[in-house]
Parts: structure tokens; C-alpha cells; sequence
């Protein structure tokens, strides 16, 4: 049988991410009782396009670990750029490493690499379409802020339409029971037909709306995007609809005072800094909670004794 | 139609398949390559469809079904042997479809993977639409 992977963000059932959640925590809670878990094992990282961010959470949660990493961290580096296929360079990677994490610009990269392999694969993002891990570090912070999974009213504001960290994020914990959402956009930004469609299949509850300051006091998580500039065909357009949700004092006036703000980061200006000093923004956390998420991926993948 | 299917002794008779689909079917069986006689008729009357196509193939051969519910789930299939129809085949639209169809989506790995399979699976059966494995973009059925 082939080792489980995580290719997309319904890869796991609900226990299995609730296993790996714990463990992230316990893990959070004494990371030194897990610094030897992995030793002897390696990870191979293969960054077919450059992900900092991504590449340096897997990497550093790996050696936390006490496992080691080989890999590279762009494909001009690697035997993509002399042309070989993405299977080849998997099928040789197979006799190197115990695991693959895999980041790569095409669609479905990933469900061809764990394909060509019996090593677990973790996708890192395949072009822009599926990121689970980005996902997990999200469920993990909300689990650490809220306590729970379930039971949850989460707004998310910003571009729903191409924002793929919230289609994702909504998918999966909507599994979780009782939880419903608001979705906060502009008309031009709301979330796509096929995440409408998904949502009322499940008989998951959501709301749709454009106004902020009416919506925010119902939220226990606020989810903020990006509205990215390359969406755009017209530059007029961006300039309007881009301000059009900041975050600021007076909308968090108006919120629940146990909110928990997240963003999956960079931010341009959708929260306004003076926001960062207030406790109910947890968008630097995230990226501690995501490095423990990891962790606990990594070794519940290789079957650490855990 | 009963003329047409006696005047073969033995062989497979696609019939009721949808006016304007029978060449696309004809080249995915690669009936094209074949060293027996097939004959392809467009646009025959019928009672119950107005206007269909046939194909009639005059030897027992493997057809791959797949491809016949895929591009047409409701043409007949009809096995004679003798003059005499041996079977009947059911057609229905297939859940999985296994390098027949190619992703159209420019951005998927299949796209530029060359040894890569091409693998979809039926996604709205009423709307004839499937999903490619890989990058999940959705394919509808006339374009097939
Ligand atoms: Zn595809």
C-alpha cells in the first residue's frame, strides 16, 4: 500500500486532521521532548518554483525534528530546467529521501509526483490551486485561539473569488459540526459558483454580504485576503475595489472582543498596522502555529512513535 | 433499419447514436485503422430521433465501451452473429475515463508531463461533465 499523502485539503478525514492538530499541539507545548523524533530520516524539499515562506516552515519543522533536509529551491537549480519530466525527477528522489514535500507551478504536480513514488508527499502548492498545509496552519490557529473547531461563525473578507486559501479553508471546516460563514466582498469578488455550490450540497450555512461594519459583530473568526493587483483587467477597478475592506480600530470596535483575525500574509494594506498591536490579531502567530502543524504532519507521515 | 442490420452476417451495429457524432466516435474507435469493412452512415432517418448516425462493423471485435458511453451513452449496441442479434450492450456514462480525453487547462501537469495518464471522473452525470484528476478543471460532455 502507498503511504498516505496530502495532496488536497480533503485528504484527510476529520479525525485524522483533529490526530495531527493535537499532536501539533502537544508538540507546541514541549517541543523539546520532540527534537529526536525524526533522526536518521530525510526530507526532500523540491521547490520547482520559490516559495520562501513555505520552503523555510517545512524545512525548519523537519530539523526540529531532528531530521534532515536535501533538495532545491528553484527549478533553474534543478534537472527540471535541462527538461526533464517532473515523474523522472520523482522516481530518482525515490531512493534518496522518506519524504517529499513538493512545490511546483502547474496544477496537479503533486498528484503526479505521489504517483510516482511510495514515499509520502506533502503538497506545498501546485499552481495556486491547492496549499492544504496553508490550510492546516489556519485550522490550527483557529483551534488554538477558539478552542474548538466547531461551533463557529467565520467571516472571511477580501477577494473570495480568487482567494484559494478561503475556497480551501471553507471546504474543510465546514466539515466541522455547527460552523457557518459570512462572506464579505465586493459584488465583483464574491466567492465562485462551484464553492456556492459545494457549500449548499454539504448544507452548510453562509451569508453573503458586502457590508463590514454590519457583519463583523456576528464573527467569532474574521479570515482577511489580499486583493491582488494581476486579478485585474482594468488598473481602475483594483484601485477601487482594493481599499474598499480594511481592517482598521473602528471596524474592530465593533467586534466580538474574543475574535481572532487571521491572514494568511503578505499584507499590503487590508489591515491597517495599528491593528497588529491588538490582541485579536493572529496573523504572526499563524506562522508559529503552521511551523508546529508541520511538525506534527511530518511525523504523524513517517509514523514517528508519537 | 431492420434491412440494414440484416445485411450483416456478423458483426456490431452502433445504432441511435446522436446525428453529427457518429465520425467523432468512428475516429476515437480507431475504426479508421480498420483492416474489415465498417460503414459509416450519417444523418438516417429515424421514427423516435429524427436524424442519427450508424456504424456498422463487419467483424466481432473488443470495443472499447468506454469511449462509445462517454461520447454517446445513448447509442445501442447490437452483437450479431448469423444474421441474428447475439446481445444487446447497456451503455451508460463511465465514472472514470482513462487516456481518452485530454485537460484542456493550459496550467495543468498533464499539459506538459508527456508520459503523464489523463485521467477524469464523472463529476455531474445529468450535465455530462467531468473533472480531471489533476487539476480538477471541469470538462462538460459536448466537448468531448
Ligand atoms: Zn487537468
Amino acid at each position: 500500500m502507498r503511504a498516505k499523502s496530502l495532496i488536497s485539503t480533503l485528504d484527510f478525514t476529520v479525525e485524522e486532521q483533529d490526530d495531527i492538530l493535537s499532536l501539533a499541539g502537544r508538540i507546541a507545548a514541549a517541543p523539546g521532548d520532540y527534537g529526536h523524533l525524526m533522526g536518521g530520516r530525510i526530507m526532500a524539499s523540491l521547490f520547482f518554483e520559490p516559495s520562501t515562506r513555505t520552503r523555510l516552515s517545512f524545512e525548519t519543522a523537519m530539523l526540529r525534528l531532528g531530521g534532515q533536509v536535501i533538495g532545491f529551491s528553484e527549478s533553474a537549480s534543478s534537472s527540471a530546467a535541462k527538461g526533464e519530466s517532473l515523474s523522472d525527477t520523482i522516481r530518482t528522489i525515490d531512493k534518496y529521501a522518506d519524504l517529499i514535500v513538493i512545490r511546483h507551478p502547474k496544477e496537479g504536480a503533486a498528484r503526479v509526483a505521489a504517483e510516482n513514488t511510495s514515499m509520502p508527499v506533502i503538497n506545498a502548492g501546485d499552481g495556486g490551486r491547492e496549499h492544504p498545509t496553508q490550510t492546516l496552519t489556519d485550522l490550527m490557529t483557529i483551534r488554538q485561539a477558539k478552542r474548538r473547531l466547531d461551533n463557529l461563525v467565520i467571516g472571511c473578507a477580501g477577494d473570495l473569488k480568487f482567494g484559494r486559501t478561503i475556497h480551501s479553508l471553507a471546504r474543510n471546516i465546514g466539515r466541522y459540526k455547527n460552523v457557518s460563514f459570512i462572506f464579505v466582498s465586493p459584488e465583483e469578488l464574491r466567492i465562485p459558483t462551484f464553492l456556492r455550490a459545494h457549500l449548499d450540497a454539504e448544507g452548510i450555512r453562509y451569508e453573503e454580504t458586502a457590508d463590514m461594519e454590519r457583519s463583523i459583530g456576528g464573527m467569532d473568526v474574521l479570515y482577511m485576503t489580499r486583493v491582488q493587483r494581476e486579478r485585474f483587467f482594468n488598473e481602475q477597478d483594483y484601485i477601487r475595489l482594493k481599499d474598499v475592506y480594511i481592517l482598521d480600530t473602528h471596524k474592530m470596535r465593533l467586534a466580538k472582543p474574543d475574535l481572532a483575525v487571521l491572514h494568511p500574509l503578505p499584507r499590503v494594506n487590508e489591515i491597517a498596522y495599528e491593528i497588529d498591536r491588538d490582541p485579536r490579531a493572529l496573523y504572526f502567530e499563524q506562522a508559529g502555529w503552521g511551523l508546529y502543524a508541520r511538525m506534527a504532519l511530518i511525523a504523524k507521515m513517517l509514523g514517528g512513535a508519537v | 433499419m431492420q434491412r440494414l442490420v440484416n445485411s450483416i452476417e456478423k458483426g456490431i451495429v452502433i445504432d441511435h447514436i446522436r446525428a453529427g457524432t457518429g465520425v467523432r466516435l468512428f475516429h476515437y474507435l480507431k475504426l479508421d485503422q480498420a483492416d474489415f469493412t465498417v460503414v459509416m452512415i450519417n444523418n438516417a432517418a429515424s421514427l423516435r430521433m429524427g436524424r442519427k448516425d450508424i456504424i456498422k462493423i463487419q467483424n466481432i471485435i473488443d470495443l472499447d465501451y468506454t469511449v462509445i458511453g462517454l461520447i454517446d451513452h445513448n447509442a445501442t449496441i447490437s452483437v450479431i452473429d448469423g444474421g441474428l442479434i447475439v446481445d444487446k450492450k447497456k451503455l451508460a456514462l463511465p465514472q472514470t475515463v482513462r487516456n481518452v480525453i485530454k485537460c484542456k487547462n493550459p496550467r495543468c501537469i498533464t499539459a506538459s508531463e508527456a508520459q503523464s495518464a489523463h485521467i477524469f471522473h464523472l463529476h455531474d452525470a445529468g450535465a455530462r461533465v467531468y473533472r480531471c484528476a489533476y487539476c480538477e478543471d471541469h470538462i462538460q460532455g459536448f466537448e468531448i
